[in-house]
């Protein structure tokens, strides 16, 4: 969530000096998906702007890039909520009811997949297993997992974000 | 002594558990004993005895020998053996060679390269510096999940501390042998797993996977000769080298030796990894590791090989966990997903789910896959909805059994396992669907009546949770569903406190 | 060369080794059906036709890239290898319109040919399709994504062979589709509109914006002269959509064809071929001579014009000022010739039969235009709409007597006849060339260092004591590799010709799709027009433009001298970046 701190000149230039480094080992090509984390890390997501910096900064043409960034679904092409959210539809949480818990959210946040609230608060995603099995059903909100859950608990824990927002 | 220690060590720091008791642990040896975020622990562990020992007292050949005779296969999956792999690799005649760990694990429901790295992460940076010496390569790569931060976070770790101990760089250990090693991150896509597309993603390309061959020992990663494996064939290798190829084979059976860790999930008592010698059966691991069924309800079946395998049934518990036996059962090894499922299961709905997960995670390459996997998702799809038509399961038995001989990769040519797996082992299940419109364990949400029971009280949850207006009843008075206007969506029956709506599913008359 | 014995239908065979499973059952002959096959672009195996079955291999293998060993046993027609293929074929085509007989390629479609080759008689495993969308922004190619099956032929060909990397597979899986980047439009991109892939591809996905309805509204509009030009490059190669063998001149059938069609004129782009001689052979002397960049470069292939403006900005003075010949014979049409006849311009109309798809981007630049601001070039199609608009009107093509095109601008020297060739440009540039500079004849006019099909070639001659280098590339991906070597080193050639489509125009986006029925993709094919090309040179009376006495008499009543006043009014013109900025990838890391 850097891109709400720094503005967007400051972020090319981050990117930019990034990919200087790469260019320095060999085969920098082969880093291209390590370039793309990056400016996804640093933009927040992989717009067209950055994706053309990229494209010059690294000699490699913007259809490939393209192709890349829609390959992988880690990459995100639209700027996402403040609140990431990752339902885990692995198989141990998918026998143990995660479409219920994407059904809620669903409902609770008027979205679907792959989609930002209008607020920009809340974004939603399937995830392939995160590897957290033992707690399942799952779901990632950025870096935390919170686990065992029920439709109840995952409506509590959208509700305690909501509140904490408004008091902000 | 080696593995008394070990036991007793576990015994020690959590118990003297069942679920311990029937394991064996090498891939997973130091997990949760070490601090893996400290290479002086690994050390202290024996760790890179293996190492120094190839270094200073064994040939390469030597070492392609001992893991070879060994008989270690490839834990990622198809289970091919380890040793031919590196011989493969070390025969090639080229300035620049790679080796790679595979550590984009991605068959839901399995997590133990993710446990090794975090738990153990020397043990892969030891593996694959002695797989380098073996084959002559002088860099490699692990290509590693970008949804594992704690993973990367402690390999890179490992492998700067490794450097600062000159385990890796130049002339490691004052020997002639140089190597060193860096991290790759995957950007979430399951068919990287497959070793040619996860070379090309290594490249920064699309993982798409290649045709083979040429075989990634002879032109693999930047076209030079490429010795790949799976995480927990690199954790394995110092094991190997410290005890011997004659140890190692003298665990787990015919021809397959040693020990698979397997992560254990869905309805059993005990969830987790467990490590267990090949040669056990599918009985004990379930009902001795395991633990069992919980809440009571009866076994169903077994998935085991994720996406890729195939669901076994009760009678074929007694089968032995070991390549050959699994394959020959209907399912296969695969990486170590092991899911329990219980009699509240419906089988062709557990098959679309992992259809739906190979359908969403096909490169789109070749037709068979791209075009094939997405028609039979859509036959079984209309199956679950009550809208099969008779000819469907032979429909779904002909595309998966052409799209298995016909896919350019493995994730085509395993994708239908699970459905061909279903349709042998529980064909009633699926006739009941397309022919009677019904769902035994009542998950088909299209084959379910929702009724009102006498436990009504008229509290009007449902009337108000139903979207379709399909619920009438005056407050406190008992409610009715009209039934052609319920959309079944189940809402009712989550609203409900009171166990007043049943849920069922009847064989409709045929037509 | 070393033999292997393997055994294919159960019979034993004596095979070259190194060979493909394909390329060994084609010895043999025996033509293993295939889909995403081209044989000058990298394999994929993608489309899984070519399967067979190897005894000992659990799957079927793809044959196209699965090499042949000592002892295999092959089989390319067993009853589970065809059914798979049927099946594979099936699923291609349930996510396919079922519209043939509405489609622009039907009859000259190649899945359509397998569909019947296969025998496909039953669709199974209909279901949801891929998404319509139709990408007609750029006037020269339309992209249908609804008719694409994802084969790549036109995804290697624009990075492999022209280096522009224009289109790219994006998405995955069952959503894959075939698009520029950011799926943004093909205008918006830093496509050249070569047509290359429009060449390659095996469906209506990729085609050419099609003006045939406009050219027969036009033909019938009584209220204007209608005035046709044909390139070198249409008459060697039209006769194949006929069915007659390639390298068959039809000139005189086209010409007569046109005529029936209801031209009024028919005139030849040949002509005005020897017209740009004359303005770039002066150019080139007055560059050599100080006044202007060098190495001077050919301006005439649209394509490669759009990737002077995207690719290579840098080069923008190096590049003649010169009109293309479509746009010269169109520019003198509505002036020189529209006051011989007493018209005014707006009363004529040009249509310009072109091999090619980006001179239907050409007409609609700009800088091109008229005075009043209307294109000189009014429509432009490509042989094979022209070749599908005398099939539609019922002309008879093969049986045809044959005719001359129209004085005066139909009159040409062999000179101009190469043009349509790589090299031919050079070629015909230094006739003139040197003959003006010295005003002493050239002994040998047949430059054979210029000849041939490498995509890059080098020579010199000597003018009045000077050494004058010359280069010559077809295919941009060659052009980019030669502009590397020329940017490295600015004094190594004075002059280079570069054509966008590989082997010339003569291979260019919009000649008849190749192969569909019999032998895929003939190497042979594009050689073939070449070669009658240089026949027609040589039978030529006159094979030098200077020396065409219509050329000549165009000066003397019209324009006065090469690069004179009336010449860069009509005659030439400029270029000026454009973007977004093409990408050039390295030929080879390290």
């Amino acid at each position: 969530m850097t891109s709400h701190i720094h503005n967007q000149e400051e972020i090319n230039k981050q990117i930019k000096d990034f990919i200087a480094e790469i260019l320095k080992q060999d085969r920098p090509d082969s880093h291209l998906i390590t370039v793309l984390h990056k400016a996804q890390e640093l933009n927040g997501y992989l717009s067209r702007e950055v994706m053309d910096l990229v494209s010059q900064e690294m000699n490699i043409p913007t259809s490939t890039i393209w192709g890349v960034a829609t390959f992988y679904h880690y990459f995100k092409l639209n700027p996402i909520g403040k609140y990431n959210i990752s339902v885990c539809m692995g198989t141990a949480c998918y026998v143990k009811g995660a479409s219920e818990i994407l059904e809620t959210l669903k409902e609770e946040l008027g979205i679907g997949v792959g989609e930002t609230t209008e607020d920009m608060l809340f974004s939603m995603h399937e995830a392939r297993c995160i590897g957290a099995c033992g707690l399942a059903p799952v779901a990632m909100i950025n870096d935390k997992i919170y686990g065992e859950l029920t439709p109840k608990k995952i409506t509590d824990i959208i509700n305690k974000l909501r509140k904490e927002e408004e008091t902000k | 002594m080696e593995k008394q220690l070990f036991t007793d060590k576990f015994s020690y720091v959590f118990g003297d558990q069942k679920f311990f008791k029937k394991q064996k642990r090498i891939a997973l040896k130091n997990c949760g004993l070490i601090d893996p975020e400290n290479i002086d622990d690994y050390i202290y562990a024996g760790g890179y005895t293996a190492l120094a020992k190839v270094l200073t007292e064994m040939t390469p050949e030597d070492v392609v020998k001992t893991v070879k005779d060994s008989g270690l296969r490839g834990r990622g999956g198809a289970g091919f053996p380890t040793g031919i792999k590196w011989e493969a690799t070390a025969k090639q005649q080229n300035d620049e060679k790679f080796v790679v760990c595979n550590a984009d694990e991605g068959d839901p429901g399995a997590f133990m390269d993710r446990s090794i790295i975090e738990g153990d992460p020397h043990s892969i940076v030891e593996g694959m510096a002695i797989g380098a010496y073996a084959v002559g390569a002088s860099k490699g790569v692990v290509y590693l999940r970008a949804e594992y931060p704690l993973a990367i976070k402690r390999l890179q770790k490992a492998i700067e501390d490794a450097r600062k101990e000159n385990l890796l760089g130049n002339n490691i250990l004052e020997s002639n042998f140089s190597f060193d090693m860096e991290i790759r991150l995957g950007a979430g896509a399951f068919v990287c797993g497959e070793e040619t597309a996860l070379m090309n993603s290594i490249e920064g390309k699309r993982g798409m996977p290649r045709t083979r061959p040429p075989f990634p020992a002879v032109s693999g990663l930047f076209a030079k000769p490429t010795l790949l494996n799976n995480v927990e064939t690199w954790a394995n290798i110092s094991s190997i080298i410290i005890n011997g190829a004659e140890w190692f084979s003298s665990i787990g059976v015919d021809k397959s030796k040693g020990t698979k860790v397997f992560a254990l999930a869905g309805k059993i008592t005990n969830t987790g990894l467990a490590e267990i010698p090949m040669g056990m059966t599918l009985r004990e691991i379930i009902y001795e590791v395991g633990g069992g069924i919980p809440n009571g309800k009866k076994f169903k079946a077994v998935q085991t090989g994720g996406p890729s395998g195939g669901c076994l049934t009760e009678s074929m518990l007694d089968t032995k966990i070991d390549y050959e036996s699994l394959t020959k059962a209907g399912s296969i090894m695969g990486s170590g997903g092991m899911i329990i499922i219980d009699e509240t299961a419906c089988m062709v709905n557990i098959a679309k789910f992992f259809l739906e997960f190979t359908q969403s995670e096909s490169c789109g390459k070749c037709v068979p896959c791209r075009e094939g996997i997405k028609r039979m998702l859509e036959i079984l799809t209309r199956i679950t909805d009550g809208e099969g038509k008779t000819g469907d399961i032979e429909k779904l038995e002909e595309l998966g059994n052409m799209i298995k001989k016909a896919s350019l990769c493995g994730l085509g040519q395993s994708a239908p396992n699970p459905v061909l797996s279903t349709i042998k082992n529980f064909r009633q299940e699926y006739e009941e669907h397309v022919e009677q419109k019904m769902c035994r364990s009542l998950v088909c949400e299209k084959l379910l009546t929702y009724t009102i029971n006498d436990k009504c009280i008229g509290c009007s949850a449902c009337r108000r949770a139903c979207p379709a207006g399909a619920i009438a009843g005056l407050p406190k008075e008992p409610h009715t569903i009209h039934q052609e206007l319920c959309i079944k969506c189940g809402k009712c029956y989550r609203s409900c406190k009171f166990h007043a709506i049943d849920k069922t599913s009847v064989a409709k008359e045929q037509k | 060369m070393n033999t292997i014995k393997a055994f294919i239908n159960d019979k034993e065979y004596t095979i070259d080794s190194g060979l493909t499973i394909m390329q060994a059952c084609d010895s043999i002959g025996i033509k293993i059906p295939r889909l995403c096959y081209h044989p000058k672009l990298s394999i994929s195996s993608g489309c899984r036709i070519c399967i067979v079955e190897v005894e000992g291999m659990r799957n079927f293998v793809a044959s196209c890239s699965y090499p042949i060993s000592e002892g295999m046993k092959i089989h390319t027609n067993t009853d589970a290898v065809r059914k798979a293929r049927k099946d594979i074929l099936e699923l291609i085509l349930d996510n396919h319109p079922k519209d043939c007989n509405a489609c622009v390629r039907d009859e000259v479609c190649e899945l359509q040919q397998l569909a019947s080759t296969i025998g496909l008689r039953e669709r199974k495993f209909e279901g949801v399709r891929r998404e319509k969308y139709v990408d007609d922004s750029s006037p020269s190619i339309v992209n249908n994504h609804e008719k694409c099956i994802l084969c790549g032929r036109c995804v290697k060909v624009c990075s492999q062979i022209q280096n522009i990397s224009a289109i790219d597979y994006a998405n995955r899986g069952f959503d894959t589709v075939i698009v520029p980047a950011f799926n943004d439009k093909i205008a918006n991109s830093v496509c050249t509109l070569c047509g290359q892939c429009v060449n390659v591809c095996p469906t209506a996905a990729l085609t050419e914006k099609n003006y045939t309805q406009d050219v027969f509204a036009l033909l019938n509009d009584k209220t204007k002269i209608k005035i046709a030009q044909v390139a070198p490059s249409v008459r060697v190669a039209i006769g194949e959509a006929f069915g007659i063998p390639a390298g068959n001149n039809m000139e005189r059938e086209i010409a007569h064809a046109l005529k029936l069609l209801g031209f009024d004129y028919v005139f030849d782009s040949q002509f005005s071929a020897d017209l740009t001689i004359m303005e770039e052979a002066s150019e080139l002397l007055e560059r050599l001579n100080g006044k202007g960049k060098l190495p001077m470069i050919t301006s005439c292939s649209s394509g490669w014009m759009k990737a002077l403006e995207q690719f290579h900005p840098d080069l923008i003075d190096n590049v003649s000022t010169c009109k293309s010949p479509m746009s010269m014979m169109s520019s003198i049409v509505k002036t020189y010739f529209a006051d011989k006849i007493g018209r005014k311009p707006s009363e004529i109309a040009n249509v310009a039969i072109m091999c090619c798809v980006a001179k239907k981007y050409e007409a609609k630049r700009p800088e091109l235009a008229m005075e009043d601001g209307t294109p000189a070039t009014d429509y432009v199609i490509t042989t094979r709409e022209l070749a599908w608009m005398i099939k539609s009107a019922g002309i008879d093509f093969k049986n045809l007597k044959g005719q001359d095109f129209d004085a005066p601008l139909g009159l040409s020297t062999g000179a101009a006849t190469i043009f349509g060739v790589t090299g031919g440009v050079m070629e015909a540039a230094i006739r003139t060339a040197y003959e003006l500079a010295t005003k002493k004849p050239l002994e040998n006019i047949d430059i054979t260092a210029v000849r041939g099909n490498e995509g890059i070639k080098e020579g010199s001659i000597e003018i009045n004591g000077k050494e004058i280098r010359v280069a010559v590339a077809s295919g941009l991906g060659n052009a980019h590799k030669l502009l590397e070597i020329v940017k490295k080193d600015p004094e190594r050639y004075h002059f280079i010709e570069i054509m966008a489509c590989p082997g010339g125009c003569i291979g260019g986006g919009g000649q008849p799709y190749s192969g569909i029925r019999d032998l895929p993709f003939d190497p042979k094919l594009v050689s073939e027009r070449a070669k009658a090309l240089y026949k027609s040179d040589e039978l030529n009376k006159i094979r030098r433009s200077h020396e065409n006495p219509a050329i000549i008499k165009l000066y003397d009543e019209f324009l006065g001298k090469p690069l004179g006043e009336k010449s860069h009014k009509y005659l030439h013109t400029h270029y000026k970046q454009k973007f977004p900025k093409g990408i050039i990838r390295k030929s080879k890391e390290k």
